[in-house]
């Protein structure tokens, strides 16, 4: 097993939630859940992150944040949607600023659904995600290689 | 020859001894939490695991820099373990952590720069202690090596008792740890997200974090000196004053930046300058 497995830090950013994921993902940090037991750290530094972990819907205010966001965290990284509104917008789909889902501005590689998601259903998601990014990271190395 | 055997030592061990020691810190914090914690092994999966990401830089300095601050920690240690002059080694440790500032400097982040003046205003609060540190244990044993010291067996932490505790007072800065991580902090979230570290990502950030096993395992070493004459009481006395640092860590908020200047300057005036001047009235009567 590689050790992108074991040391996975998170950068989580609030697209417009209502901060009831947000609640839910920082729930998963407290005695309870405990999610530092699998070396998971919540960092607010994209520099240091490898799981970017979306809430909320995307507008046309925060696209451009993701982005930015997005192309700070070095290779190799995984996106997780979490909650229905950063998978499609959810209730808030239909409004005139809204994109949609977070799919619409950067590739999105696991989807936790729930309104708001459980804490159990966001771990589960970002020990998926774990799996894609160190098959991320063989990649990547062939790329090396090949080139 | 035997001292030079003990200083390869420690440029090899030094960071397995570093790496479990901060891996205890986190279990241990996490248990103070009422948490499981991390696994013991830890801090070496999150190095090598920032050892497998891609290399992103800034500019062209970061990582000479950070190069050249690894290299003058684990120079620091081999001088001090090698029996050279504590003067030096000391002199050389702050040129390591002046290369990390410059490090951190040389990126154009707001964080990376709030991040480096703050390390600068540590740096100023911590130094004047050890310079009172070195001074006291010069009056007391009248040599600057580490064989020196430890071979008259002069038992320092009778004869400099406030400069011992002077001594881990700064401890806890150079540790980066609560009160005083103003810098960067190894918890969560802080005002300026992760300060001096914002701007370093994959290999210079695991260079950063092996430079601070490092001189831990150098500054514990410092601290056994005051114990020397027992062996058995040093060690004990390191691995209360690193689980102090862990209590104080996981009990006490954040400092203001003035707030640590003033007392760190008061601490070093009354316990390492009051403890001075005690042993010079008392050595003269």
């Amino acid at each position: 097993m590689s050790f992108l497995t074991k040391s996975p830090w998170l950068l989580h950013y609030d697209g417009s939630s209502c901060n009831g994921c947000d609640i839910e993902v920082l729930a998963c940090l407290t005695p309870l859940y405990d999610i530092e037991r699998f070396g998971i750290i919540n960092t607010g530094n994209p520099k240091h992150a490898d799981i970017f972990l979306l809430t909320g819907s995307v507008n046309f205010q925060n696209m451009d944040i993701i982005r930015n966001l997005y192309s700070q965290i070095p290779d190799p990284k995984v996106v997780v949607a979490v909650g229905i509104c950063a998978c499609s917008g959810g209730i808030f789909a239909e409004c005139y600023n809204v994109l949609g889902g977070a799919d619409k501005v950067i590739p999105v590689d696991v989807y936790v659904q729930g309104c708001a998601a459980r804490p159990e259903a966001i771990i589960d998601g970002v020990v998926k995600a774990l799996g894609i990014l160190d098959r991320r990271y063989k990649d990547l190395k062939k790329i090396k290689v090949a080139s | 020859m035997k001292h030079f055997i003990i200083a390869v030592a420690y440029v090899i061990l030094a960071p397995f001894i570093g790496g479990i020691l901060f891996g205890i810190d986190r279990k241990i914090t996490a248990r103070m939490q009422r948490r499981v914690g991390p696994p013991l092994l830890q801090p070496f999966y999150d190095v090598l695991k920032l050892l497998m990401k891609d290399v992103q830089v800034v500019n062209r300095l970061q990582i000479p820099a950070i190069l050249c601050h690894l290299v003058f920690t684990i120079i620091t240690g081999f001088l001090f373990f090698e029996g050279s002059d504590i003067l030096l080694t000391m002199f050389v440790l702050t040129l390591s952590a002046v290369f990390l500032i410059i490090g951190a400097y040389s990126s154009s982040s707001p964080f990376s720069f709030l991040g480096a003046e703050r390390e600068l205003v540590l740096m100023t609060a911590y130094e004047p202690m050890v310079l009172l540190t070195l001074i006291g244990i010069y009056k007391v044993v009248g040599s600057f090596s580490l064989y020196g010291i430890i071979s008259t067996g002069i038992p320092l932490i009778i004869y400099l008792p406030g400069i011992f505790i002077g001594f881990v007072y700064i401890f806890t800065m150079k540790l980066r740890k609560s009160p005083f991580d103003i810098s960067a902090s190894h918890h969560a979230h802080q005002e300026i997200v992760r300060g001096l570290t914002s701007d370093f990502s994959g290999l210079t950030l695991a260079m950063i974090e092996m430079a601070h096993w490092y001189e831990t395992v150098f500054l514990l070493g410092l601290i056994y000196v005051f114990f020397a004459f027992n062996p058995l009481a040093g060690v004990l006395i390191v691995i209360a004053s690193y689980f102090l640092e862990i209590l104080v860590d996981n009990t006490f908020a954040r400092f203001k930046w003035d707030k640590i200047l003033n007392e760190a300057w008061l601490v070093a005036l009354i316990l390492g300058g009051g403890n001075i001047v005690a042993l010079y009235v008392i050595t003269r009567g």
